[in-house]
């Protein structure tokens, strides 16, 4: 195997197959690429590749592998847990100008893309059609396809809809050794492993994805959304069983506890009452008579549930309303505190009082007030930790805060991520999450596409070293987490 | 209710050890399925029980073993179903169903099996027992191996328990049926498939096009008179005859190939076919030879299985190509290193 090559020597390879502006090395242009959504990581990348085909993105993979060097793919960096946080001695692969649409298939209800096409621009491609499609990560205006796939991202439609590994049909990737490979098909199966599945999530670990054939739905003839507010929290966490029980699926079924919607309503005025202790926003859609009876439906269940007040949207302007208070969620909640810090947890529906009632006692004993935003429908929470990362020692408290949060939702049953990723962030918490054979497991899996671990290193799967240390500062129940490791 | 996880586990590990390859057995519903394969059988139907079943969660979790009947009724009883309604040929296991990713003819409107899997509990080929997923809906931890495991035909991992999302039972459900010829039928199923319709079913069987819906009886109703078609009473029997292959289009003995196809393909192979899925699941009954029909299905896109009545010795899957088989084959080394799961059900090369 060839040695390893200094920054000056890869430069070289990589301009003789690059044009210029493709290749960046200056600190000053590496700069903007340091860190994704996560901002509180960061790291210059030795360079920066910004192929403009596939054939490009093959050549710089190839030139990679035969050099050994890392390679960190990015589509638009929006990701929230440090998965395409560069690395130093590695490459980092923009997708970013790999953003033409290539095909709609109107008759089967396809549409293949490139990966740095952003998820919003496929439905704006297609709505003169009727059609759309359903995954909508907030941060759906900004982040790409590929980014999407890589992360399994949701988003408020979930419970209905499904993640992205529901809404695509294929993707080509670029192996490490350089391979193009298709997986998945145009039909709704293929031959052979489900690989889609296995892609889809992968954070770059696997292979670089360089185009995704993702489903078009046709537009709900109509939506509708309910907004009601409760004095309890955990009322409010009854009622959205009791709407799943009468049998409804509802498009999107969201949760926001009062220090979110005092944030939201000071932010956009959505209407919101801000002394409810919660409130829930119940989006029904389908045809007009399915969702008109839903409403009612809804509507009854809820005033059986212990609601203080329903409000049905009366016009579209209204319902966007409702909704913009829950999608400025975020910031609105970086306009009370200098910093926050979004957590990304599941947990079965039925233990969020006892998580939300953790995270209050945990939130006085760290001395840092959290905001809960949660995807009620599918268990999906986002506690936001307010601090102020000039604080000196703050953001290690949130962070750790935010680890004992990850913690609780294990304990329920639940996961460390919903939507967000593993990435950097959550490392740790995956070797409490998952038993070392089960790591192994993932491990075995990663070396069956790429060797040499030089897809996207240190993120998503801890080594099991990293994990006994880990283990050494986090003893719970008196139990040391693998015990079979030596530890150093 | 029998947990029989550890004597399984060892059984797996002895046989890691001995290099012996297993031949895993649940009902025996499915031995047409896949590749012949040799080996000890390893008996997994005796695994059986629901283990949770949270009705306002939509989830339940059961062990491999357990009969898709016992789990539709424990779901019907709640008003609630398994949303890729599989079908049960003769008495099918919930693991089997899983291993073979079997779906009915509500796949294209609701998911396939492996979109409605959560979570699972398997063996790997070293016997080591694993939990990958959960009983959330959203869970994005570490690689997905829960839903590889669905049509990994057990050459990965031996399925012990397995966490599925349900659906709530729809309120009603209609089915409407038109006289048309085949082309008319794939037009008219393109056209409705682009508009925001309650459909959960559509097949053409030669005697026209039959359209289920499903949901409140209001909705249903507007979009019968949407679509038009003479209203078919009690049409449960005959989905059924559909997703059982019990219909009498199935009484052939030729070989019955299933082709996956995006779902407006237009292709034309010589045969007596059948349409489900809303156009992308078709089945021919053709003496054609394999390459021929294999090499125009996958120009449409899509890929055919040589499902029943098979004359040769030709693969049951459509073939993958060279550097696709090579990337399985790996795969399949990382969950079974001396190959003694199923080798050869899925690919002979597997």
């Amino acid at each position: 195997m060839p040695e390893k090559i200094n920054k000056t020597q890869l430069i070289n390879k990589l301009s003789r197959i690059l044009d210029t502006d493709s290749l960046l090395y200056k600190e000053e242009d590496l700069r903007p690429y340091e860190c994704d959504g996560l901002s509180a990581y960061r790291q210059l990348p030795m360079l920066v590749a910004l192929p403009k085909n596939i054939e490009e993105v093959q050549s710089i993979v190839k030139i990679c592998h035969y050099h050994n060097t890392p390679v960190i793919a990015r589509g638009a960096g929006t990701g929230l847990s440090g998965g395409a946080l560069p690395l130093e001695t590695g490459v980092l692969l923009s997708l970013a100008r790999l953003n033409k649409i290539l095909a709609i298939d109107q008759d089967n209800l396809l549409a293949t893309v490139q990966p740095g096409v952003r998820n919003l621009a496929i439905s704006e491609a297609v709505t003169e059609l009727g059609l759309y499609y359903a995954p909508d990560p907030s941060s759906q205006i900004a982040c790409t396809i590929g980014g999407n796939v890589a992360e399994n991202s949701g988003g408020v439609h979930c419970l209905k809809y499904g993640l992205t590994v529901h809404n695509i049909s294929q993707i080509k990737i670029i192996t490490i050794d350089g391979e193009l490979l298709t997986i998945g098909s145009h039909a709704m199966d293929a031959a052979g492993y489900d690989l889609l599945a296995l892609f889809t999530g992968s954070e770059g670990m696997l292979g670089i994805i360089v185009e995704v054939t993702v489903k078009l739905l046709p537009q709900p003839e109509t939506a509708q959304v309910i907004l009601a507010s409760f004095n309890d929290i955990e009322v409010a966490g009854r009622a959205v069983s009791d709407i799943i029980a009468a049998g409804i699926i509802p498009a999107g079924l969201e949760m926001m506890d009062n220090p979110a919607i005092r944030a939201a309503e000071d932010f956009v005025h959505a209407g919101y009452p801000t002394d409810a202790a919660a409130i829930l926003l119940c989006e029904l859609d389908g045809t007009i008579e399915e969702v008109e009876e839903q409403i009612t439906c809804v509507r009854k269940v809820l005033n059986n549930s212990g609601v203080i007040n329903i409000r049905t949207a009366e016009n579209e302007a209204e319902r966007q309303q409702f909704w913009k208070g829950r999608k400025a969620a975020f910031p609105a909640v970086g306009r009370i505190a200098p910093d926050y810090y979004c957590m990304d947890g599941t947990i079965p529906r039925k233990k969020l009082p006892w998580v939300l009632k953790s995270i209050s006692e945990l939130s006085e004993q760290y001395n840092l007030a959290v905001a809960n935003v949660f995807h009620a429908g599918d268990g999906n929470l986002h506690p936001l930790i307010l601090y102020d990362a000039n604080k000196p020692g703050e953001l290690e408290r949130t962070e750790e805060f935010g680890g004992k949060i990850l913690e609780l939702c294990i304990k329920a049953g639940g996961s460390i991520t919903g939507e967000h990723g593993i990435g950097m962030e959550k490392i740790n918490q995956m070797c409490i999450q998952f038993s070392t054979t089960e790591l192994e497991q993932f491990h075995a899996v990663k070396a069956a596409f790429d060797p040499l671990g030089l897809l996207n290193p240190g993120k998503a799967v801890p080594t099991l070293h990293r994990c006994a240390e880990f283990g050494a500062m986090h003893v719970h129940h008196g139990e040391l987490s693998h015990p079979e490791l030596e530890r150093f | 209710m029998t947990d029989i996880s550890d004597t399984l586990s060892q059984q797996i590990k002895d046989a890691h050890v001995n290099k012996q390859t297993l031949n895993i057995q649940g009902n025996g519903s499915k031995k047409f399925y896949g590749n012949p394969c040799k080996g000890r059988s390893l008996h997994t139907s005796a695994h059986t029980g629901i283990i949770t079943y949270e009705p306002t969660e939509l989830v339940i979790t059961a062990r491999a073993g357990t009969s898709l009947q016992d789990i539709n009724q424990t779901l019907v009883d709640q008003n609630q179903i398994l949303g890729f309604e599989p079908p049960d040929l003769g008495n099918s296991s919930l693991g089997g169903t899983i291993a073979c990713n079997l779906s009915g003819p509500r796949r294209p409107y609701a998911g396939a099996a492996r979109d409605f899997l959560l979570g699972c509990r398997i063996i790997n080929g070293k016997g080591d027992i694993m939990h990958f997923g959960g009983e959330v809906m959203k869970n994005v931890a570490g690689y997905d191996v829960a839903r590889l495991m669905a049509g990994a035909m057990g050459t990965l991992g031996v399925l012990l328990d397995v966490s599925l999302k349900v659906l709530p039972r729809p309120q009603g459900e209609i089915t409407i049926h038109q006289q048309l010829t085949k082309q008319q039928a794939l037009s008219t199923l393109t056209q409705l498939r682009s508009q925001p319709l309650p459909i959960t079913a559509a097949c053409f069987d030669n005697t026209g096009l039959y359209i289920r819906l499903s949901g409140n009886v209001t909705a249903i109703n507007a979009a019968h008179k949407d679509i038009g078609g003479e209203l078919i009473p009690d049409s449960e029997p005959f989905w059924r005859s559909i997703r059982e292959h019990k219909h009498a289009f199935f009484n052939n003995n030729q070989p019955l190939w299933r082709l996956s196809l995006p779902p407006a393909a237009d292709i034309n192979l010589d045969g007596e076919s059948m349409i489900d899925w809303g156009g992308a699941q078709r089945w021919l009954f053709s003496d054609r030879e394999a390459d021929h029909i294999r090499s125009n299905v996958t120009d449409a896109g899509g890929h055919a299985t040589l499902y029943k009545n098979s004359t040769t010795d030709t693969e049951f899957f459509n073939p993958l190509d060279h550097n696709m088989l090579k990337v399985q084959q790996q795969l399949k080394k990382a969950f079974d290193p001396e190959n003694i799961l199923n080798p050869g059900k899925l690919y002979r090369a597997l």
